[in-house]
């Protein structure tokens, strides 16, 4: 993985003494809030329901076991012993002191991280594919450009101040497990018909209260064209998108009100306007990333016990068909580590679990860990004789849950519980649904499902893209949930369709509940998953399940 | 005179981030119970203005609305309530400690 230049260094060292100074002022009463909220903010400091929360950066996902022995150290020891990792690759502490970030951001900088740019009208942290550098289907990893992104948009002085904010994702792989469809620009690897790896480039995807999938601006961007792309879609929204009103002023609605085909014809004219400035400097620097991202030494190792340990005991069985994938090295496997045990907060990880995962990043797992956008952590390289000695530690410590992709490893945003925006709770929704489905055990029966929950209309948690998709309002005081049926998150990306109206905090679960039954029903074989169904069907059988006709009143 | 709901001043500590309350003294209080109710448009207007002004103690100072209870202030919102107590998922925030 990137190590930290000099230069880094010294650049996040910078800002954390900046950032404290300008702390010790708010303290001191030499800046007001309104000056030190954007201060703040990019910073990754907000001031949630009950407390400040630090969102921590960790680009494209990588993270090493040193790293996550500090994220746990950090929240033993200035927060409530636990860790909240996001649908943005970011972990969140929920109960900063203000006078303990400081040191926060110091203890982040010894083990090269950092919070910038994690809020703010910039651009975010550059998302990835979670399997990146392992996946089978993979055409080359794409972590070198999302780090040249993450040191290009890092303090770029042109894109500070967007009139909203930015984010970017890449894939490498042809299936695209990175939701770039959904990005503000999505970066999704293709390749000519020479065979030389290139992007293609959708601009203007995004959740949120206006739901689009990005639309292709460049079907083959060489990756030598890449930054200077990038920068020339930036700088036309930055002078096009609008200021006059937040709730427009994302990319995908200067997109929607420009047009596709002029908005595209602008970023054309621009990139050739500012190409000649990139003289080959960044492809120098690219290639030295390139080389930080080279293979781990694999090492080859006898199969027989693990094949023997796969026949004899049942539970490894059931989460090695559940949890790994396949690896593009012999032999490998990419392991995922649910941190989606039934009835616990999606995306949580106490400070012991989280040195568990570095120990096994350490020991069996070339010292390389990820975090989905899923909210899990993905071992990417695991020998498969390494696998049962693994899923015996990750048991031992509540990490063993073999339920990936399934109905109970739910996307759920922090909601009303934490969030200042929510307007209604996720995870208690997301706990119920789960604990109801494991109790009823279908959920190996039910197969692949995709359920997302979000607390409100802003879409964290991708409700949106989720084959079902829950999102939490308020409905004259009172929490109410509507379903959306149909979404999908991959490179077949859709917006799913509202279902109806919404039901009750008590109404949701069983609403759920009979929706699944009805698919039950309604498959025609084991494999035809949710999604497949519903496109097969239509959402008529699914809103009959939801609002039967002998059901009283359940309109809200 | 139009009806009013009664009120209590509220935001966050600066330091903490913990929810904190006007009390009658105006003292801030971590607790609820011992917010001042404002029960008059006048009164709220000027404990308003003069939250304002306690920047080195308070975020974001509002008028959250409550209604009377014996004993004290009560939520009206579903919001108000969780900021009461802290979040459900684990006993933390407010709640922490209490059986």
């Amino acid at each position: 993985m990137y190590h930290y230049q000099p230069f880094d260094t010294q650049f996040v060292r910078n800002r954390v003494a900046i950032f404290s100074d300008q702390i010790a002022r708010r303290i001191d009463g030499s800046l007001t809030e309104e000056e030190f909220r954007p201060l703040r903010l990019m910073n990754g400091l907000y001031l949630q329901l009950h407390a400040y929360m630090l969102r921590v950066a960790i680009p494209y996902g990588t993270l090493n076991g040193r790293q996550m022995r500090q994220l746990a150290r950090i929240a033993e020891t200035y927060d409530k012993g636990y860790g909240h990792f996001t649908t943005r690759q970011n972990i969140q502490f929920n109960w900063p002191k203000l006078t303990d970030v400081g040191a926060i951001l110091s203890d982040l900088a010894d083990v090269e991280m950092h919070a910038i740019q994690t809020s703010g009208n910039c651009v975010r942290n550059v998302t990835a594919d979670h399997f990146a550098g392992a996946a089978l289907d993979e055409i080359a990893d794409p972590r070198p450009i999302a780090e040249l992104l993450r040191q290009w948009s890092t303090d770029h002085p042109e894109f500070q101040f967007l009139p909203r904010k930015f984010k970017i994702a890449v894939t490498g792989s042809p299936n695209d497990r990175a939701v770039t469809k959904a990005h503000d620009i999505g970066l999704r690897m293709v390749q000519n018909a020479l065979g030389t790896p290139g992007f293609e480039v959708s601009v203007g995807g995004g959740l949120g209260r206006t739901p689009m999938i990005g639309q292709v601006v460049r079907d083959f961007l060489p990756t030598q064209d890449l930054l200077p792309y990038v920068e020339a879609v930036l700088s036309v929204y930055n002078r096009l998108g609008r200021r006059d009103n937040k709730y427009k002023a994302r990319i995908k609605i200067t997109l929607h009100e420009t047009g596709a085909a002029e908005l595209t014809r602008m970023i054309e004219a621009r990139f050739i306007q500012i190409r000649p400035q990139f003289s080959g400097q960044d492809q120098q620097v690219l290639a030295a990333i390139t080389k930080a991202f080279a293979p781990p030494l694999y090492k080859t190792a006898d199969l027989s016990t693990y094949q023997a340990t796969y026949q004899a005991d049942g539970l490894f069985r059931s989460w090695v068909d559940t949890n790994v994938s396949a690896h593009k090295q012999t032999g490998y496997a990419i392991a995922s580590i649910s941190l989606k045990a039934q009835g616990q907060t999606p995306g949580d990880a106490t400070a012991a679990q989280m040195r568990v995962i570095a120990e096994m990043a350490e020991q069996f797992g070339h010292d390389e860990l990820r975090i989905s956008h899923e909210q899990n952590v993905i071992l990417p390289h695991v020998h498969q004789s390494d696998l049962y000695a693994l899923h015996q530690n990750l048991s031992a410590a509540g990490l063993a849950t073999a339920n990936l992709g399934l109905i109970s490893d739910i996307i759920a945003c922090p909601g009303m519980d934490y969030c200042a925006l929510a307007t209604a709770r996720s995870i208690p929704v997301a706990q119920n649904i789960a604990l109801r489905f494991d109790a009823l055990k279908l959920e190996h029966d039910i197969g692949p499902l995709k359920l997302k929950i979000s607390g409100c209309i802003n879409a964290c948690g991708h409700h949106h893209v989720g084959h079902i998709g829950i999102l939490g309002l308020d409905r004259a005081g009172v929490e109410n949930y509507q379903i959306t049926l149909g979404g999908d998150a991959t490179e077949t990306a859709a917006i799913g369709d509202r279902a109806g109206p919404g039901f009750s905090y008590d109404e949701i679960v069983p609403a759920i509940e009979r929706l699944i039954m009805a698919y039950l029903a309604l498959r025609i074989e084991r494999s035809e998953s949710f999604l497949k169904c519903y496109q097969r069907l239509g959402a008529a059988p699914f809103k009959e399940a939801l609002y039967p006709k002998d059901r009283e009143n359940h309109a809200a | 005179m139009s009806h009013f709901t009664p009120k209590v001043l509220t935001g966050n500590d600066l330091l903490l981030g913990d929810v904190i309350y006007l009390t009658e003294t105006d003292s801030w209080s971590r607790d609820l119970l011992l917010a001042q109710l404002i029960t008059d448009p006048d009164q709220a207007a000027r404990k308003l203005a003069y939250a304002e002004t306690q920047t080195h103690k308070i975020v974001g100072p509002y008028l959250a609305d409550m209604q009377a209870a014996p004993q004290g202030p009560m939520p009206m919102h579903f919001r108000e309530g969780f900021r009461t107590r802290g979040p459900s998922n684990y006993r933390h925030g407010k709640q922490e400690g209490l059986l």
